[in-house]
This record gives structure tokens, sequence and C-alpha cells, in this order.
């Protein structure tokens, strides 16, 4: 792949951010500050790493991304929507009675969403699972999961992380959305995390930390699509919850709130947008 | 009905390459023929039933045919979430089969008995629930499962189970298989207690009361045809089965009742108590412990009489 254009990459972020914080503010909706956290990864997996075709989203060789952190859900949609999966429109129906995309995404709301995520905990098993048949039927096909430090207190996703490595399913990649907060905390204070990424290596899997809001960082680290030593890899991406927004970042205040018009506005003005 | 359930799943995978095995590290040598023939296609998850069943999930929305194979709490219960959100709430096919149901693990202790399974499964949209009756059912099940388009919950005993079927019957999931036709009572027999019940129908046929037996295999969907055959004729319609009576197929039955037009039959439901089996003992010593067994399905059918 090309170097990307970080320039450019960085113009889309804003755009998704902008269209994040106007979904939170029109449906009142929560986990705006989760959905920002994530944004960059987003990015840099949708327009660096993944290999898709917005036009062909059930391609049988496409790489897949498992957004197991379905909270955030709002920053998925609206990057699927600027990647050109679907008509920005269809984002008109977060959140509104009969709409066809909840807050947290329901199994074939829209193209490019891969599965249907929200309790946490599931995604890297899915992940597994998706790699392994897409080996069965000898496809090149990547696996990429992004999971909030969060999830990484869920059992499950140990038990994902112990049988990835058993199959040298080197074709899966972790992103863990390190934001350091969980709904009503610090993660950390809450449930013993640290040292992430020395506990991703010692269960078997190439661990490495990024900047997780630096697009550069995250496109090369998640470059190789495939680890050379057969080991599954994970990005721990040091992210800021709310991150875009001067009044929002690392304010757990914006887990739960949305903005009101004024800050809808002033908000968007500090990404330059109109 | 495991042996049966092996044999069955070696054929059906020669047959078609969509079908893969996944088990929570059971099964030591029981599926060594299967192993040696696809060894690509099975693996031992370990104890990690989480994992294992979200990865079956992910495999069958990628067009695969998993088959989960655990021990009936685990494949249940231990990951009922992942169950209810991956499997039944994305609609794939995976066929979840639990061996040792109701208390054909009595011995290992409460933590090994299944008595709450089928009230937990069959409340899941999409999920059907499947209960063979012997070993010939529990092959049969588990070809109808793989043709199922949705999540399917195979209720499996354990080894050794006598066979009731003198030949194959037509298997549909859903529909009930009459093995003996009767006049006075109906008894519905759900699952391991086929054998039990078999030999309750000869008993009550020699005290004159004239039975008839169903392998109601299947609690859900339920067999509704049946149930409005048997309840506009019978003066007693009696469940049976290894599981407890909240939630299994006496509920089930009795919700149905409920929403159909007043009927004079009764309903009877035999299965287990609202408690767990603290005692030691084996299989039969607990059935009988919690009136499971031909003498007790008897004698509450007269009772109710």
């Amino acid at each position: 792949m090309t170097a990307p254009n970080l320039a450019a990459l960085q113009t889309v972020a804003r755009r998704v951010r902008g269209q994040v914080l106007d979904m939170s503010h029109k449906a009142g909706t929560a986990h705006l500050a989760s959905s920002l956290s994530c944004v960059d990864i987003l990015v840099a997996c949708y327009w660096t790493a993944l290999r898709i075709d917005p036009k062909k989203p059930d391609d049988r060789d496409r790489d897949r991304l498992v957004f197991s952190k379905g909270h955030a859900a709002m920053a998925l949609y609206a990057t699927l929507a600027e990647r050109g999966f679907f008509a920005p429109a269809l984002l008109d129906q977060y959140c509104v009675d009969g709409g066809r995309l909840a807050e947290q995404p329901s199994p074939g709301c829209a193209p490019g969403v891969e599965v249907a995520t929200g309790s946490l905990g599931h995604g890297l098993s899915w992940a597994v699972g998706l790699s392994l048949a897409a080996r069965l039927r000898r496809s090149d096909s990547r696996v990429i999961a992004i999971v909030s430090d969060g999830e990484c207190q869920e059992g499950s996703t140990w038990e994902a992380a112990l049988m990835a490595p058993a199959h040298k399913l080197s074709a899966i990649t972790v992103v863990v959305d390190y934001n350091k907060w969980q709904a009503t905390g610090r993660s950390n204070q809450i449930m013993a995390l640290e040292p992430l990424a020395r506990k991703w290596e010692s269960f078997g899997w190439n661990a490495r930390e990024v900047d997780g809001h630096d697009l550069g960082a995250l496109a090369s680290a998640l470059a190789e699509r495939a680890d050379p030593e057969g080991r599954p890899r994970a990005i721990v991406a040091h992210t800021i919850k709310g991150k875009g927004v001067s009044f929002m970042e690392d304010d757990n205040n914006w887990h739960y709130r949305s903005p009101n018009a004024q800050e809808l506005s002033a908000a968007r003005r500090e990404l330059g947008l109109p | 009905m495991r042996d049966a359930f092996a044999a069955e799943l070696t054929a059906l995978a020669g047959a078609d390459p969509r079908v893969i095995m996944l088990s929570g590290d059971i099964g030591n040598r029981l599926f060594d023929k299967y192993k040696s023939a696809f060894p690509d296609r099975f693996y031992n998850c370990g104890v990690a039933e989480q994992n294992m069943m979200s990865v079956a999930a992910a495999l069958a929305s990628s067009g695969m045919r998993p088959i989960v194979y655990t021990i009936a709490p685990f494949v249940t219960l231990r990951c009922l979430e992942q169950i209810r959100v991956d499997v039944c709430y994305h609609n794939v096919p995976v066929v979840i089969v639990g061996v040792g149901a109701g208390l054909s693990y009595a011995a290992l202790g409460a933590t090994h008995h299944s008595l709450e399974d089928v009230a937990c499964l069959r409340a899941l949209p999409h999920m059907s629930v499947v209960c063979p009756g012997d070993p010939i059912e529990a092959g049969l099940a588990l070809r109808a499962a793989l043709k199922h388009p949705g999540p399917v919950y195979l209720r499996l005993g354990k080894k050794g189970e006598p066979g009731v079927h003198q030949k194959p019957p037509e298997f549909i999931i859903g529909r009930g298989i009459v093995l003996k036709p009767g006049q006075r009572v109906g008894l519905l027999s759900c699952g391991t207690l086929l054998p039990e019940s078999l030999a309750a129908a000869a008993e009550l046929e020699r005290r004159g009361v004239s039975t008839e037996l169903v392998s109601f295999h299947t609690v859900k969907p339920l067999d509704e045809a049946l149930l409005h055959r048997i309840f506009s004729r019978f003066e007693l319609v009696a469940t049976v089965e290894e599981h407890g009576l909240i939630g299994g197929l006496g509920s089930a039955v009795a919700e149905w009742l409920c929403d159909q037009k007043p009927v004079k039959t009764r309903l009877c439901r035999i299965g287990g108590p609202d408690a767990f089996l603290h005692e030691a003992g084996e299989q039969e010593y607990a059935r009988r412990r919690f009136g499971l067994d031909a003498e007790a399905i008897v004698a509450r059918v007269l009772e109710r009489l």
C-alpha cells in the first residue's frame, strides 16, 4: 500500500467527528466520548489497512472489521458513510423510532456492519471465528477487531486471546482503544488492566503500543497484513476519550452527555467544520 | 446416544465439507474417527465455552455448519449470553449439542446436572430445542439439525441408552413420533426418559389403561397439530421429561393449552422439582429420587385419572 496522505486522512477524521457530534446532538444519545476516542483508529483501518470495496460489502474475500465496542456505533456508522458504504442519508435513521440504525448495531443493519455488538467482550471471538473460516476457505482475508479497554475486563476477551495464538491466527489484529476510562470511572482503578500491552504479549500476541490519534503511526502499525512469525497482533492504542473537542477531552461526563446546540457549534468550530 | 451421535457426525461430515466440530475439551476418543478423517475440521476449544460459542457463530455466519459440543450445563448456561447475542440474534445455523442432559451425569454432582437448559434456550428467539429419546433419534436429530436454517439445541443423554425404535422413524424437527397408539392417556415423552416412558406405557396397559406413547422430541417449535389432536381425544395428557418443571416441555404445553379453547382433557406434568440434588448417586437413583422413573410415572398418571 502506498504511503497514506496524512493531511487528507486528518480531514476525513474531522468530518467523521463532526458527523458523530451531529448524531449525538440530534438523537441525544450517550457514548459520544467513547465514539470520539476511536475515530482515528477507524479511519486508519478503513482508509489504509482494510482490503475492502464499499460497493461490494459482501465480497467473500473482503477483510473484516469487527467493531466490538458496539456502544460507540456512532463512530462506525459515520465512518462507513464517509467511506461510501451507504449514503449519508441513512444516518438520519440513527435512533429514530423504526429507523435502521440502533444505538448499538443490529445484524445487517447497514452495509459494512459485519457483526452486531453491544454486549462487551464478544468481538475478539468473532475475529477468531471469521479468521478460522477464512483459513478454511483458503482466503487471505484479514480481520481487525476494535475493542475498548473496558472490554479487556471481560473474561471472554481473554478466552479468545488464548485461542488465536494456539492456532497461529496471524491474520488477526486487535486494536485496543485504550482511553483509560469506562462508564463510571478510571479503567485501571476499577480493574487492573496494566501492564496492558505486556498482557497481550504474554498471551502470545505480537503487541505494540501507539498513539491512537497519530494516523501515520496507526497506519504503519496496521500496515502488515499478517504477522511473519505467525502470531496474532495487538495494537494498544493510547487514546483520549472525547478526542477532538477540547471541552470534552478526558472528561468522563461525556460518556453519557450529548451536546446541546451551543456546545455542538463550539465543537464543530474547533474541528474547523462549518 | 453419544456413540450414535459421533458415528452420524462422521458420516455427515464426509458428505458436507461445511461441517466443523468444536469441542469443549470433552469426548476423549469419541471423535477419533472423525478427527482422523477431517483433521482440519475439528477444534478443541478448551475450557472456554463463551469463546467457543461466539467462534461458532462467526463460522456459521461465514457459511460453515459448526457443531458445538460439550456437557449440557456448560454448553448452555455457561455461555447463554453468547448463544443469545451471537447465535440467535444473528440467526446463524449453529448446532449446539449438550451431552449429559438431565441427570445423565448424576454422580458428578449438581454442577453437572442439567435440569434448566431447555427452559433457558427455548426462551431465545430463532432457537429450536430438540431432545432425542434414543440413540436412533440422536443420529436422526443431528441429520435434521444440520439441514435446519437456524440455530438448534440438541439435548443428548450419555452412553449406552437402550434403543426404543426398532427401525429409523421419520424424524422431522417439530413433529412428534407416535410409538404406540392408545385411547385414554397420552404420554408425551421428551428426550432421555423415552425408555422409562415406554416401560410406564406398558405397565399402564397391563393395568387396563390404554396409553398412547409419543416421542415428543421437539420442545420448540411445538407440534401444535399433534397437541390439538391429543387434547381433543384423551382423558389425560402427561408430559414426561428429565428436566425441571419450570420451563420445560410441560410448561410449553401448559402455555399452549392456556391459549386454546377450554378442553376437558387434563394435563399432568412430570418433571424434576425446583431443587438441586445434594446427595451422591447414579442416574437411576437420582431419577427415582426426583420421581422420574417408570414406576413414578405410572403412579402419577393413575393418581390423576
